[in-house]
């Protein structure tokens, strides 16, 4: 790399081996500086053999000075917010502890980055303190949320009876080890499978008719979409009630739960697959068209496997909002204590709803219940998460490696098949005589619809 | 098989005026002296059967999904008639709701909800504006998308879940600011905690139901949506623009004022009202904090307040069907306003420099 120049009649440089001009000949396009000079160049850059490079520097770690700073402030920002509730005045509460200490927090790292830096670091460093303690106070808030409901549910967690049992028989003042959540467990899976049954068609379906077959109507469907994210949830029970309960079945039934769940699900769906389908690379699609296919085969053979992962992620994710909402099935489904396996008669619970009936009691043993069940709930949402993350960490077009050597092998079989057709024209006996006539045929009829389909 | 005459994109029409346009003199006087060019072939594609059942499926999902949104605003509107009628334009005006005496109106209803939002987007706006900083400004790699996808997970945590941390933790938890809160700042109006004969009320029970807690709770819920669209805006700040600040001297926070912050604005704007149309709609978390209250009150830290959502909820089950007309309308106003603030939200981001591609 580096390369060194014997420029003649130039006065050489000491060639003193020089640490810095050896780092800087490493990243030095040699080409373009030889020609900028017209192939001279008139400094010789010394050789940087023998020169020791020392330990590569984190440019990124904060230095020792800034870690004092901010681990002084922590401290005196806490010191002075138990001073100020134990001593000196009235103050209670954990909150207003919090927001003291924090304050304290702010002002003295303050301080303590001014007494050596100018005016401008102040505001960076304090910005950047701003911004993690906004993070920090977030997924704080997500943990603190998720380990509350999942602590305050270990106490109904335990007992076998909880997942096999419903509430049938089991009164508010029965103990934990009668009674359980069965029923509502089976509801949520029934609703959500019917949601998900009219969901995945008509999402993925309008998702590609966005992005395949666009024109001036798809530009008006995705703005609709668009706005049906934000459509109250409530509004969609209310929707339902009216136009489903109200003119036909006349009941609240497990499936006028799944349909107002799926007037949530389908713009999630619909706006997270569009984005899917919008990674697809546009190149895969030409070549697709370039060979020949028709719209549709390109979308089934080509798009859609492509944006495979995504698609699965973004029908999961929306499973997981669904699976959460209550106020559309609060309207719609009807509360009930028993098992209901038919879902278009008779109410049937889902497990938000498990949960908010049972913490409208006052009783201590229905509240613990109401947060198992809530624990159930996010323990469900978050597998999905989970489950969603680990098949949609890819991009659209990167495969694992078993979809990796299945591709392979796949093109290996039409490689050899190619050659062995090769091998048989080669020899005379393909195409058969038939083929032959149906090529002569093809011109004067060119609408045949077997020959443009493919 | 014919040539249908329905363009599907606005390419096809091009593509057949430009087939017409040459083809037409050239079909003509083929046999012409003066025209020794070759006959232009068309490059109109024709449609084979199953394209034309692919688009035809395609469409039809897609009118689906049209008509499932116009046949929420339609029902909710038809149902919402036979009340409107008997209340007239006093609806917006009436704060009680008692519509089995025909006096009714979603005053107190609709001022309670606007209090709750806007108390949500005061909690919402710097904890999401702060994360989507920090998610594109600060951490790197791997740490970011571990982020990015908690982010997504708090959006997905149900809304069941928010109420019960407010009720059971919160509510306890809130009180003591509360009170020091309408203590110390009592001089302003909306933080006095009064009762009927104006004397200042300090038993916690006068705090524990407030639109303050909801709001904050609903503050929560909405951070992720906000979150995830600043952030959208602020990864696509260019980095030419970025290194050009840092070349100048700027320090991080200098580059994310003068570079960040103004490209993301429509982000920013955007995604604010996004999140306010979100905490319009929430229902259940709301509906298990606050006491039900029919009447304005101005003082968002004292017991009792309203929002559209939680009326409906509060009441389905004991409507008749007038009442039930009466909670349509209801929902009508709250699902035009939500579009309303949607639709805003959206063209502000779709115009704005940065959110060209991110809607």
């Amino acid at each position: 790399m580096t390369t060194t120049y014997e420029a003649p009649g130039s006065a050489s440089a000491p060639g003193g081996p020089d640490a810095v001009t050896a780092v800087v000949a490493a990243d030095f396009e040699t080409d373009e500086y030889e020609a900028d000079f017209g192939g001279e160049a008139p400094t010789r850059i010394p050789s940087s053999e023998g020169v020791e490079i020392g330990p590569r520097r984190g440019v990124r770690s904060a230095t020792l000075d800034e870690r004092f700073n901010i681990v002084g402030s922590l401290a005196g920002g806490m010191a002075l917010a138990t001073l100020l509730f134990g001593w000196i005045s009235p103050l209670t509460g954990v909150v207003g502890w919090f927001v003291v200490a924090y304050l304290a927090f702010i002002g003295f790292y303050m301080l303590l980055v001014s007494m050596r830096s100018d005016f401008q670091e102040v505001k960076d460093r304090v910005a950047t303190v701003l911004m993690v303690s906004a993070g920090v106070m977030l997924f704080g808030a997500l943990v603190f949320i998720v380990v509350y409901t999942l602590i305050r549910g270990s106490e109904a967690l335990p007992y076998v009876n909880f997942f096999t049992q419903t509430m049938e028989l089991t009164g508010p003042l029965d103990p934990l080890s009668s009674g359980g959540i069965l029923h509502a467990i089976v509801g949520t899976l029934i609703q959500i499978s019917i949601a998900l049954a009219i969901t995945v068609p008509l999402g993925i379906a309008t998702a590609v008719f966005l992005n395949e077959v666009g024109g001036r109507f798809a530009r008006f469907v995705r703005t609709i979409a668009d706005a049906m994210t934000a459509l109250p949830s409530i509004v969609a029970g209310l929707f339902v009630y009216a136009a489903i309960i109200q003119l036909f079945t006349h009941q609240r039934s497990g499936f006028a739960a799944a349909l107002a769940i799926t007037v949530m699900m389908l713009p999630i769906v619909i706006r997270a697959s569009d984005v899917v389908l919008r990674l697809v690379p546009g190149n895969l699609r030409e070549a697709s068209y370039a060979l020949g296919t028709t719209r549709w085969r390109t979308v089934w053979h080509v798009v859609l496997p492509t944006a495979r992962s995504g698609l699965v992620t973004a029908v999961i994710l929306g499973t997981a909002r669904g699976i959460g909402e209550t106020s559309p099935v609060l309207l719609t489904s009807g509360i009930t204590a028993v098992m209901n396996v038919n879902p278009f008669e008779g109410p049937m619970i889902s497990l938000p709803l498990q949960v908010f009936d049972f913490v409208r009691s006052p009783e201590p043993t229905m509240i613990a219940r109401g947060f198992g069940t809530a624990a159930v709930l996010i323990l469900l949402v978050l597998g999905l998460f989970i489950v969603a993350r680990v098949i949609g960490g890819r991009g659209p077009g990167q495969l694992s490696d078993r979809q990796r050597r299945n591709a392979q092998a796949e093109s290996l079989r039409d490689l050899q098949r190619i050659t062995m057709l090769d091998d048989r024209i080669y020899a005379g006996d393909y195409p058969p005589a038939r083929a032959t006539q149906n090529i002569v045929s093809t011109a004067p009829k060119p609408s045949d619809p077997e020959e443009t389909s493919l | 098989m014919t040539e249908k005459d329905v363009f599907q994109t606005i390419d096809d029409v091009f593509l057949e005026n430009e087939r017409t346009e040459l083809l037409a003199p050239v079909g003509g006087d083929g046999g012409d002296g003066g025209t020794d060019a070759p006959r232009k072939r068309s490059l109109q594609s024709r449609r084979s059967r199953s394209d034309t059942v692919f688009q035809t499926v395609a469409f039809a999902a897609g009118a689906t999904t049209v008509g499932i949104m116009l046949a929420v605003g339609l029902f909710l509107s038809i149902r919402a008639g036979s009340a409107l009628q008997v209340a007239g334009i006093s609806f917006l005006f009436t704060q009680e709701w008692s519509p089995e005496t025909g006096h009714f109106g979603i005053a107190a209803v609709l001022f309670g909800t606007v209090t709750i939002a806007i108390i949500a987007l005061c909690v919402g706006f710097p904890l999401a504006l702060g994360t989507a900083l920090l998610l594109s400004e600060v951490v790197r790699g791997r740490v970011r998308s571990f982020l990015v996808s908690l982010v997504d997970l708090m959006a997905a945590v149900p809304s069941i879940v928010f109420g019960l941390w407010g009720v059971f933790f919160l509510q306890a938890a809130i009180v003591p600011v509360a009170e020091w809160i309408s203590t110390y700042f009592g001089w302003i109006p909306f933080f006095a905690v009064t009762g009927d004969d104006g004397a200042r009320l300090t038993e916690a029970s006068a705090f524990t139901s407030s639109a303050f807690i909801a709001g904050i709770v609903v503050g929560l819920m909405v951070v992720p949506t906000q979150a995830s669209v600043m952030r959208e805006a602020f990864s696509q700040a260019p980095i030419g623009e970025r290194e050009g600040a840092f070349a100048l001297g700027a320090t991080r926070w200098g580059m994310i004022a003068t570079v960040v912050l103004p490209f993301g604005r429509g982000g920013i704007i955007g995604g604010t009202m996004l999140g306010l149309g979100r905490a319009l709609g929430e229902t259940i978390a709301v509906y298990m904090i606050i006491s039900p209250l029919f009447s304005i009150n101005w003082q968002v830290l004292k017991t009792g307040t309203n929002s559209v959502s939680a009326l409906i909820a509060l009441r389905y089950g004991e409507a008749s069907e007038f009442g039930l007309s009466a909670l349509m309308a209801a929902g009508l106003v709250l699902f035009l306003i939500t579009l309303v603030v949607n639709f805003t939200a959206s063209s502000i981001v779709a115009r704005s420099r940065s959110g060209a591609e991110s809607l």
